[in-house]
């Protein structure tokens, strides 16, 4: 029982796929500018991600080794085309804002990480749960960046007002410096700094180490 | 035409402005003679696959594209995703095959980057971009060939920045992967200071 815990509950800071198997970052930088984007960007990677992995792991020894990327791409992309024409149909604003990082779950390489590395060699339980705690993972840090992103971007919190902006009368002067690129890279930087310091085993140690030239002179 | 070119090399990069291509970014980015070996790689199938799949997309697969074929009323723009993967999957092989016959030093220099490739998101990235921003032909070659070289410039740029980082003493907590997505910032920065260019 425990492993089962442990399959979901891991992925969610100790090897969280973004700040550790450096995993779909693509997609987590370019939707976070809002949380709302950001949830329904998680919402759409956790169902690929879950079902991509049961589908998988259910005919997983059928699979030529050969062929077996294709035939993984081939499903992921599938799972990807309805949940793009469900958007369209219930969601068009969202679809919009989206536009092409919805396409590009297909290339999200947490899909193909965990389909490869978990899937093709497990049952569907494990893949299924393996597969949640990875998305879970994910939508953690893509929830946080696009929190951070919006309320000091926008003063808004899901489109609610947290800070008052000065154009309504308040007294927050949004900086409109979240909602450009070089923010989302320095937000979650800044994270994986933060995550390192408190799980020292994270740490990459550098190829070589460094020697100071006159070691002698100075002792 | 020129605006396209310029732009998509510098402002409209497409890792450091549209985050395309992050994982390989991130992941192969230690040295730079790897890094411009994936550099050229992702430029030769760049220019590629976005014209093939500009072809495709209006003879085939567009509203009404295949009127030539007496079809006037299909649509089969859904398809379009598993088309475009198809495609650059195939193009990944026959590049590799051509490579392999014909320069045989190129073809071993880039190695195992060419099969990468296919699960590039800057790859796939460029051809949806450019059916969004609805390209012509000539401008759907320009802009594979400069969205591949900007991404070769910032794969190289931040090659040899993470080179010369070995030897500065940081936190232990910033090595690697964060103070890569630091530097990162700080070149998104740089480089969208090129959108007040003003091209002629």
């Amino acid at each position: 029982m425990r492993r089962y815990y442990d399959l979901v509950l891991r992925p969610l800071i100790d090897e969280n796929p973004i700040t550790l198997q450096i995993l779909g970052i693509c997609s987590a930088l370019a939707v976070t500018t809002s949380v709302s984007t950001a949830l329904t960007m998680s919402v759409a990677v956790t169902v690929t991600v879950v079902l991509s992995s049961a589908a998988v792991s259910l005919i997983r020894n059928h699979i030529p080794p050969s062929i077996r990327m294709i035939v993984q791409i081939t499903i992921v992309a599938s799972l990807v085309i309805v949940i793009d024409q469900f958007l369209k149909a219930y969601a068009f604003e969202m679809s919009k804002q989206l536009s092409i990082y919805v396409f590009l779950i297909v290339t999200n390489c947490m899909v193909m990480g965990r389909i490869e590395a978990f899937a093709m060699r497990n049952p569907v339980g494990p893949s299924v749960l393996d597969a949640l705690g990875n998305s879970l993972g994910y939508s953690l840090v893509l929830l946080i960046v696009g929190s951070i992103r919006e309320l000091f971007g926008t003063g808004n919190l899901l489109g609610y007002s947290v800070f008052p902006t000065v154009a309504d009368g308040g007294w927050f002067e949004p900086l409109s410096l979240m909602l450009l690129a070089p923010s989302a890279f320095f937000i979650i930087g800044v994270l994986i700094w933060l995550i390192r310091a408190l799980r020292p085993a994270q740490i990459e140690e550098p190829d070589f180490a460094l020697v100071a030239e006159h070691e002698e002179a100075r002792s | 035409m020129i605006e396209i070119f310029v732009s998509s090399i510098l402002s409209e990069n497409l890792v450091l402005s549209a985050f395309l291509g992050m994982c390989t970014y991130l992941a192969i980015s230690k040295r730079l003679d790897t890094a411009l070996g994936l550099g050229i790689a992702v430029v030769a199938v760049q220019t590629v696959t976005v014209p093939l799949n500009h072809l495709i997309h209006v003879f085939v697969l567009e509203p009404g594209a295949l009127a030539w074929a007496g079809l006037p009323d299909v649509d089969l723009g859904f398809l379009e995703l598993i088309s475009f993967i198809g495609v650059i999957a195939a193009s990944v092989q026959i590049l590799e095959m051509v490579l392999d016959r014909y320069v045989p030093a190129l073809y071993r220099a880039l190695g195992i980057f060419l099969p990468l490739i296919t699960v590039n998101c800057a790859i796939l990235g460029g051809s949806l971009f450019m059916v969004e921003r609805n390209y012509d032909f000539a401008e759907s070659v320009v802009y594979g060939v400069s969205s591949g070289l900007g991404w070769a410039l910032a794969i190289a740029a931040l090659a040899a920045i993470r080179e010369r980082l070995r030897y500065s003493d940081m936190p232990k907590s910033l090595q690697g992967l964060g103070m890569t997505f630091l530097v990162t910032g700080l070149m998104s920065m740089g480089f969208s200071a090129f959108a007040g260019l003003n091209t002629p």
